[in-house]
């Protein structure tokens, strides 16, 4: 054995890479729970690439055969239903994970520096997943498929000149087609997977190069021993890898139990209007995106304001648009001396409170009707939540922040 | 050679020069991938002119067909509709239809049909907000749970835009101009053909 590695060593850098990134990466003592959701969002890449692989296996990328491919796929073909249902509601449970994995981000301030570029490839792999899971939901070309992707493409359409010539070449026709399928198969299947799997590797070196950051926000590097070791680190493999080994039991447990007793989730997970093929005649009488889009589709609705030069649809887009691209900016926007919410003040732990309620009830409200107290709801979260970003600067400086330890507790 | 004889100007000139010309071949390259995603021959071809027999068609009820894969819609009007066009012009943002694009000009009227039959209406029943397909709330007042001032017409359920019978739009609602008209052309008193002009707005 040893003198197969050493072969091997000669001429690849085996043993160097598994030291570097597992037996001798030091990740800080106190991982606790908010930890699991980066293992598991690559635990759930794969549970997709894998679902995928099988699925295309027997789906028909057709506008003629799709619907009846996914039908066929859920009743005649050996255990496809169960490899289509860890597909569908894997692609929930992928976002459920990476909101936390964010959220855990927001708390403790790992996207502070010298973390910037880990949180900006984070953001672009979030940005690619949505264009992914939009792009695969157009596959089962049910009545919801065609629609919703008929209202994003038609986004597009409100950038002055040059919109309507784009929204064409996207579907590739005057409508949403065939054509329009056929594509978004291929990018779904081969270009965003693949870009997707670049980007987790290039945010997985980024965040080895800086080391992970912790519950304490404190840099273990700063406390080394004389062989140069951080006295608060423990080497990733074994501590972590067995720690995310129960991690990913217990989140299995958790999707086991929604794919065999709550697959739909109440039309959360699946919606009903998916059920019917599609109709290019017919519009549901309530398009909702799937629950990981509706705060930004809330925003989107928001803006309704007609007086604004360009008019409300322009602006409606521009504002979608901002409420991601803010996000790149959090980590020069907090100016705050600590990292971490538990030696943060008042002010900081308000203003996130005040953000995470906007955020769920601007989620809530994507999945509601736009009328009436609704659109003046969506208009106040919006507000709160470029509110908590853009005012950053400022209440993070006026922040009164507890003294932090030198090492970690 | 010697270290005197580099010309790092020279050298730095010829770099940029190679990749801007490098530039240029990457920029013809690119352009087959991305014009082979524009309508293909055959979707250009697709769009061929629906012939529509009305005969059957009651007063006040819509008739869905399909032209270049859109919901086109055929509305006989009642009187008492055609009436009520001209009675809320204030509560709609283009009444006249001035958005030229949006029909063609033998349609450029308040009731947006041609005048040998100005009750029967044609339009493309794509909302010009994000392109949902508006419902029929032909009703008047508290039964079409528009509220009891509404006049009958259209309600997209995708963002609450709402149209006349002529497809006109509402102010302060998300879609920004009226429902196209499409071209269209009476074939006889009870047929019309869908993507056509009429002979005499031909030429």
């Amino acid at each position: 054995m040893e003198k197969i590695v050493s072969w091997i060593d000669d001429r690849f850098p085996l043993t160097k890479v598994w030291e570097e990134h597992m037996a001798k990466y030091y990740a800080p003592k106190n991982f606790n729970f908010w930890y699991f959701f980066g293992s598991l969002a690559i635990l759930m890449l794969v549970m997709q690439i894998v679902t995928g692989l099988f699925l295309t296996m027997h789906y028909k990328p057709d506008a003629a055969l799709a619907f009846a491919s996914v039908e066929y796929i859920m009743r005649d073909v050996p255990w496809g239903w169960l490899i289509r249902y860890l597909h569908a509601i894997g692609a929930s449970m992928f976002f459920v994970v990476v909101y936390l994995h964010m959220f855990r981000a927001l708390i403790y301030g790992s996207y502070r520096g010298p973390r910037e570029l880990v949180w900006i490839f984070g953001m672009v792999i979030f940005i690619a997943l949505m264009a992914e899971s939009f792009m695969g939901y157009l596959l089962p070309w049910g009545n919801m498929s065609f629609w919703g992707a008929q209202v994003i493409i038609s986004l597009f359409g409100a950038i002055p000149y040059v919109g309507d010539g784009l929204v064409e070449w996207l579907r590739g026709d005057y409508v949403i087609s065939d054509a329009t399928l056929n594509r978004f198969f291929a990018f779904h299947v081969a270009a965003v997977p693949l870009v997707l799997v670049i980007l987790v590797f290039l945010h997985i070196v980024a965040l080895h190069k800086v080391g992970s950051n912790n519950p304490d926000g404190i840099e273990i590097k700063k406390n080394k021993d004389e062989n140069g070791i951080p006295l608060d680190g423990i080497p990733f493999h074994p501590y972590y890898t067995v720690k995310d080994i129960v991690g990913v039991i217990v989140f299995l447990m958790v999707f086991s139990a929604i794919i065999f007793f709550a697959p739909e989730m109440g039309g959360w997970f699946l919606e009903a209007d998916n059920f019917t093929p599609s109709d290019p005649l017919t519009t549901p009488p309530h398009i909702v995106p799937l629950w990981y889009f509706t705060p930004y589709y809330s925003i989107l609705r928001a803006v309704t304001w007609e007086w604004l030069p360009g008019g409300a649809k322009l602006w409606g887009v521009i504002a979608m648009g901002a409420s991601l691209v803010v996000l790149f900016f959090l980590p020069w926007l907090d100016k705050s001396p600590v990292r971490s919410i538990r030696y943060r003040g008042g002010i900081f732990k308000a203003a996130l409170a005040i953000f995470i309620a906007a955020f769920f009830l601007l989620g809530w409200l994507g999945t509601q009707p736009a009328e009436g107290i609704n659109t003046l709801l969506a208009q106040i979260s919006m507000f709160i939540y470029f509110g908590f970003f853009l005012l950053m600067p400022i209440y993070t400086r006026l922040d009164k922040t507890k003294p932090v330890p030198e090492r970690l507790t | 050679m010697s270290e005197q004889n580099i010309n790092n100007g020279r050298r730095r000139m010829l770099t940029l020069a190679t990749s801007a010309v490098g530039a240029v071949g990457v920029g013809f390259a690119v352009t087959p991938f991305i014009l082979s995603m524009t309508p293909s021959a055959r979707a250009k071809a697709a769009g061929a002119p629906v012939e529509v027999d009305f005969s059957k068609l009651e007063e006040g009820v819509l008739l869905t067909v399909e032209w270049q894969g859109k919901p086109v819609w055929i509305v006989k009007r009642s009187d008492v509709m055609m009436e009520k066009l001209t009675t809320i012009t204030d509560l709609l943002s283009d009444p006249n239809s001035e958005v030229e694009s949006q029909q063609p000009a033998y349609a450029q009227n308040p009731p947006r049909s041609q005048e040998i039959h100005p009750n029967i209406s044609v339009m493309v029943g794509i909302c010009t907000h994000l392109g949902c397909s508006p419902l029929e709330k032909f009703a008047v007042g508290p039964a079409s749970d528009m509220g009891n001032d509404w006049p009958g017409g259209f309600f997209c359920p995708c963002h609450g835009s709402k149209f006349d019978m002529a497809g006109r739009v509402y102010k302060n609602v998300p879609a920004p101009t009226n429902l196209p008209v499409p071209p269209y052309r009476f074939l006889s008193e009870t047929q019309v053909i869908v993507g056509e002009n009429p002979e005499e707005a031909k030429g």
